[in-house]
């Protein structure tokens, strides 16, 4: 009843090709988009953007990065974090260089060269496949955490190591620096994610989505049919590491102002982002907000129900956490390989009988 | 001989000491991939979670005594007895074998069939989660491991060698406790290799490496198999957590001697326990060569943390399954 696929009759070739092809679908896509821009901001505090909003929307954004190589084009990256500093980083160089130019500019160039470093360290999986290239892929976090600790040029000669987001303006309105208003933060994160969202989405239901898809059901079958697999895995790094680039320039100058390498970029982090595909599902954009979204709310809720109700100590509880999250996950993985995203799938077969099934 | 070859010398015994330490971690992941297909992350944290049993059990501490305090407002810390060290280390190996049994009955056994990245995904759910199981039960502060295992470097080696140089060459520096590690690592691969060879598991292990159906139908009991490969790889992380506890102290970064073992295995190939070896001394050598000759004089230290693993990543670019590995044949 709720959910129907059946009697939405399209009659253009633009009505066909839209991004939501059902009613539902579209619905509540602009429902969310309507919270998200008109609701949230006027209701959001310091400790909303902080704790659950802005770094869900910056997650969501390295997650959909991720998701394309790993889950769309069956890549396995633990680069994250890397990649991420290489965001974080390019940005930070483009700010104190480019003081003039519009930090939104920064952030999509910031992008930009990630992508062009991404696609660099994507070479060899046109060689090495499956848990080798995933362990390759660890050289690229383990080498540029090092190059951004090591080379003074990176962080300015600053006598800390630390880089630190000049305060800069988008339309009057502070969105790094210190003073900073919550809802600048917010807005700023999610026009980016809903764009890299869009786009994404468009992509991976084009040619090249589907070149990837065929890549990573059988890279041998798809190359005999005709698709260039140095294309396909290049183009999949580079597109990837493009969001991750944005998602680490927005996690060091809007989020968290000031940043030292290897503790923001460290391989926690490239485990955290492929949890959360994990969790969320791979191959789904969906399943990139559900899983950012588990991921940030879980430390938060657990903290929340043992320091705060509870009144147990702060270590206890983080030791706790990590348990919690390890089990989890192995619980969602034995459950429900295919994470949420899969049960919001099977939900849905269910909203379309509910409430008379047979 | 000039000094400075002598003390590139050095660094070569060294890396090939450090070497084998690394080589002892990956031989736990290689002996679980072989027999099972699951590349298990967790390994780093099975070390230190072994260590932290025994250190836990010796000095008597009350397991989960920080989460019973919290819940029931007492206070309680130690027993106030000491368990002598070979006492200890067996109750360790006896919860390493509980805990093979458990991981596999209570998850791996649901997941079999899946693909490899989501075994691979629930090693890493394992790892979180007895790492915060070992932070629970035994506090997460720095412990120092008292086997009674020499440390320092070995002065008769010093005095032994200091007349190969001239007047400003003082010895070889080799610490006593790497030939310690040395020697109970070649211990412990040769009596794995025994095992593999000479017995009936470990027959019925290689079996099961090789061919899982296969084995299945000659009536090998997969379970037993897998529970028996864990339990050796925790025998093998607990070895690795002992050495390296007594050089660095028992304490969260011993997990990320994994982080180290991956490169080797890479390069020696994830099958083979040869290769997890001679992968162990290349990259041991390599990386502390690399840092005396180029990394420590021009780039500034520190190379370690990725010299092995591009090491590994060029190596691959030429020969994709490793050293030792087999050789990957793809059919469409």
């Amino acid at each position: 009843m709720l959910y129907r696929e059946a009697g939405d009759f399209k009659t253009s070739y633009h009505a066909d090709n839209q991004t939501f092809p059902i009613k539902f679908d579209r619905i509540g896509f602009w429902i969310t988009m309507v919270i998200a821009f008109l609701v949230i901001p006027f209701m959001i505090n310091d400790y909303w953007a902080n704790a659950i909003f802005v770094p869900f929307l910056i997650y969501a954004i390295a997650a959909i990065g991720l998701n394309i190589l790993t889950g769309y084009c069956g890549q396995v990256s633990l680069g994250t974090g890397g990649f991420m500093a290489v965001g974080a980083y390019a940005c930070y160089k483009l700010m104190t260089a480019f003081p003039d130019v519009s930090i939104v500019i920064h952030i999509i160039l910031a992008g930009g060269i990630t992508a062009a470093v991404g696609a660099a360290f994507g070479l060899p999986s046109l060689r090495i496949k499956g848990f080798y290239l995933a362990v390759a892929t660890l050289a690229a976090q383990f080498f540029l955490v090092w190059l951004f600790n090591k080379v003074s040029w990176f962080y300015n000669y600053s006598a800390s190591g630390q880089i630190n987001a000049p305060e800069r303006f988008v339309a009057g309105v502070a969105v790094t620096g210190p003073n900073t208003d919550p809802w600048a933060q917010y807005m700023i994160c999610l026009v980016f994610l809903t764009v890299c969202a869009l786009i994404a989405r468009n992509l991976t239901r084009g040619t090249i989505g589907r070149s990837w898809m065929a890549i990573r059901d059988m890279d041998i079958a798809a190359e005999i049919i005709g698709v260039n697999p140095l294309k396909a895995k290049l183009t999949a790094f580079a597109v990837s590491s493009f969001f991750i680039g944005i998602s680490g320039a927005l996690f060091f100058a809007v989020y968290l102002g000031a940043v030292e390498v290897g503790e923001a970029f460290g391989i926690q982090k490239s485990f955290l982002v492929l949890f959360m595909i994990i969790i969320g599902g791979l191959g789904s954009i969906f399943g990139c907000f559900a899983g950012a979204a588990f991921l940030v709310l879980l430390p938060v809720a657990l903290k929340v129900i043992g320091v705060d109700v509870l009144g147990w100590p702060t270590d206890l509880v983080s030791h706790l956490n990590l348990v919690i999250v390890g089990a989890l996950i192995m619980f969602f993985l034995i459950k429900e390989p295919h994470g949420l995203a899969q049960l919001w799938r099977l939900a849905k077969e269910k909203l379309r009988l509910w409430p008379f099934p047979y | 001989m000039s000094a400075d070859f002598l003390y590139g010398i050095e660094v070569i015994i060294n890396g090939l000491m450090a070497g084998v330490l690394y080589a002892l971690v990956a031989l736990g992941f290689v002996l679980i991939f072989k027999a099972s297909g699951i590349f298990n992350y967790a390994q780093g944290v099975m070390a230190l979670f072994a260590a932290l049993t025994l250190v836990g059990i010796m000095e008597g501490q009350v397991p989960f005594g920080h989460l019973i305090n919290a819940i029931f407002g007492t206070d309680v810390h130690h027993f106030g007895w000491e368990v002598p060290a070979l006492l200890a280390i067996a109750f360790t190996v006896l919860i390493m074998i509980g805990f093979a049994w458990a991981v596999q009955r209570f998850v791996f056994r649901h997941l079999v069939g899946q693909e490899p990245i989501i075994l691979f995904m629930a090693t890493i759910g394992l790892a979180y989660f007895l790492e915060g199981v070992g932070d629970l039960m035994w506090g997460s502060d720095i412990k120092t491991l008292a086997l009674g295992l020499p440390q320092g470097g070995s002065l008769a080696v010093e005095e032994w060698t200091a007349g190969l140089g001239g007047d400003d060459f003082y010895g070889f520096f080799i610490d006593k406790l790497d030939m310690v590690a040395t020697l109970v690592a070649a211990v412990l691969v040769i009596s794995l290799v025994v095992f593999a060879q000479y017995t009936k598991q470990g027959r019925a292990m290689r079996a099961v490496a090789d061919d899982h159906q296969a084995a299945l139908s000659v009536g090998i009991s997969l379970n037993f198999i897998w529970v028996l490969v864990w339990s050796l790889a925790g025998i093998v992380a607990l070895v690795a957590g002992v050495m390296w506890g007594a050089k660095s102290g028992v304490q969260f970064s011993l997990s990320l001697i994994a982080l180290k073992a991956l490169p080797v295995l890479m390069l020696g190939g994830f099958t083979s326990i040869p290769g997890a070896i001679v992968g162990g001394l290349i990259i041991g050598v390599g990386e502390k060569l690399f840092e005396y000759t180029i990394g420590a004089p021009y780039l500034g230290g520190a190379t370690e943390n990725w010299f092995a693993y591009m090491l590994a990543l060029i190596f691959l670019v030429f020969r994709p399954q490793g050293l030792f590995g087999e050789k990957i044949i793809e059919r469409v």
